[in-house]
């Protein structure tokens, strides 16, 4: 065996240069993104079919999501209060927890493993049936006419998806505190009211935005580098939800330090 | 003498260790059908996609009309990109769009064209490669793969270019149906007086459609001639190709057991 079979910096410094490759595939393709694809002109058509697909039809699925976890919030609030506590701290930490944490978060990771997903493995199958390459011979951009419009969509509904999650979230919470709690449902309200609710949600907004940016530019870009057919588009789907729930958890991290860290 | 209308000098194009295109040479007089024929991975595709600046090639002078064609951006690029059709050989349909969507896309996407105008364009071309208004409102997925080649062809012509692309434009078909789709071929270039490219392994296709025959072997083309001349190219690979013999220059990596 030879000596540079077993150098343990050659695997690492492999892994170290491919991260950075991609790394650097990924900042290409942003700019690309944000400079053609958001840049006049726009193709309307496609804006609106995707603001239905992103948007419209998630909205069930982030609307479960909220309402179980509401509900389950409150029961695991409820057991970790005293009798008397329970009435304040339960619809308390429900609002914000909702708002400021787990909605966006949850809303996030949902839509990226229903619509990111989706995202890459139609764009994938577009280029490796070369359906990519056709656009540009009929004088149409590809960045411009599929990867914008599902930037804007995406970037417009996440936020309006975790706006109608936070509602629905802290219904469930309300639902499981006054029906199986037995918490009283004025002072509930009350409570919940008194939570200075709109600065929570709007923090959650701020991340629901930047969710949605991450989760359209990790499916468009895993979609446009797919390769060597259904494997490939197969993969690029994985990596597409794979990544963008990591980015979004750092993303997350990061928005809460900035948001909330000098509190 | 005049300068060819598509002109490639010294093209070189790799995918990291791999040289796809050496040094590729090639022109096209204006309004001439040129056939590229080839084994895969000879580097065809790319060629085609060089041109049109779908890829960039490393090296080397592509010119249109004396226009350089490599690294256009912007308004250039789309102005370029308008002069060319092409036919895929999966016919590259968009699934999403109807088949008059698809045959329109160019004319209403890159053109701006009112749709209504647009897909009325998109039936008379549908009726030129033989399919009837009614196919117009199907989607690609209902479509056989003969009638999918069609509307891809009725696609590339829609906004009746200056040069037209075909890759492979009869492989996958049935021997009758490629004959359709030639004939096809012919028939609209001769009407349109495009200048045209096309790829392929089919040498009953390429001498129906072919004015000229080049033959591309490792990235460089090894031969270019009128089509009456392939038989008596001279070049033994360009014979081994059209017999197609196993024995002879061209060597196929092929393990033996």
């Amino acid at each position: 065996m030879r000596i540079e079979d077993i150098n343990f910096f050659a695997p690492v410094g492999r892994l170290v240069l491919t991260l950075l490759a991609e790394i650097g595939r990924v900042a290409l393709f942003t700019k690309d993104a944000l400079l053609v694809g958001l840049s006049p002109r726009y193709f309307w058509g496609q804006i609106g079919a995707q603001l239905f697909r992103v948007g419209y039809t998630s909205l069930p699925v982030v609307a479960m999501t909220a309402f179980f976890t509401g509900g389950a919030l409150a029961l695991q609030i409820y057991t970790g209060s005293s009798p008397t506590t329970a009435g304040t701290l339960v619809p308390s930490i429900v609002a914000l927890g909702i708002t400021r944490e787990l909605g966006p978060v949850l809303a996030g990771l949902m839509v990226s493993a229903r619509v990111g997903a989706a995202m890459a493995a139609e764009l994938g199958t577009m280029k490796v049936t070369e359906q990519t390459d056709a656009l540009v011979t009929l004088s149409t951009n590809p960045i411009k006419y599929l990867v914008g419009p599902r930037l804007v969509a995406a970037v417009v509904s996440l936020p309006l998806l975790v706006a109608i999650g936070d509602a629905i979230g802290i219904m469930g919470g309300y639902f499981v505190g006054t029906r199986n709690l037995g918490l009283n449902w004025a002072s509930y309200l009350k409570v919940t009211a008194e939570q200075h609710i709109f600065e929570d949600v709007r923090s959650g907004l701020i991340k629901a935005l930047a969710f949605g940016f991450i989760i359209a530019l990790m499916g468009c870009y895993h979609g446009f580098n797919s390769k060597g057919g259904a494997q490939g588009v197969g993969r690029a789907t994985t990596n597409a939800v794979v990544s963008a729930a990591i980015l979004i958890l750092a993303a997350n991290f990061v928005l809460t330090s900035i948001l909330f860290g000098a509190h | 003498m005049a300068e060819p209308f598509i002109k490639l000098s010294g093209v070189k194009k790799s995918f990291g260790s791999k040289h796809v295109l050496n040094g590729l040479s090639l022109s096209v007089d204006k309004g001439r059908s040129l056939v590229v024929i080839g084994g895969s991975g000879t580097g065809k595709s790319v060629m085609l996609k060089c041109i049109l600046g779908i890829l960039q090639p490393d090296l080397g002078v592509i010119e249109v009309a004396g226009q350089n064609a490599i690294g256009l951006r912007g308004d250039a690029r789309d102005e370029y990109l308008r002069r060319f059709g092409m036919l895929f050989q999966g016919s590259a349909l968009f699934d999403s769009l109807s088949v008059w969507e698809n045959v329109a896309f160019g004319l209403i996407q890159g053109r701006g064209m009112a749709r209504a105008k647009a897909r009325d364009m998109a039936i008379e071309k549908l009726g030129l490669v033989g399919l009837s208004a009614d196919v117009g409102n199907l989607m690609p997925s209902e479509l056989s793969g003969g009638m999918q080649k069609r509307v891809g062809l009725a696609r590339a012509i829609a906004a009746d270019p200056e040069i037209i692309f075909f890759d492979e434009p009869t492989t996958g078909l049935d021997p009758i149906m490629a004959d359709v789709i030639n004939n096809l071929i012919v028939d609209c270039v001769q009407r349109l007086g495009a200048t045209t490219i096309s790829i392929t392994h089919d040498m009953a296709s390429a001498r129906k459609i072919a004015d000229d025959i080049a033959m591309i072997y490792k990235g460089e083309i090894i031969w270019q001639g009128p089509a009456k001349m392939v038989d008596r190219s001279g070049s033994p690979y360009v014979d081994q190709f059209i017999y197609g013999r196993a024995d002879g220059p061209i060597k196929m990596d092929v393990l033996k057991g």
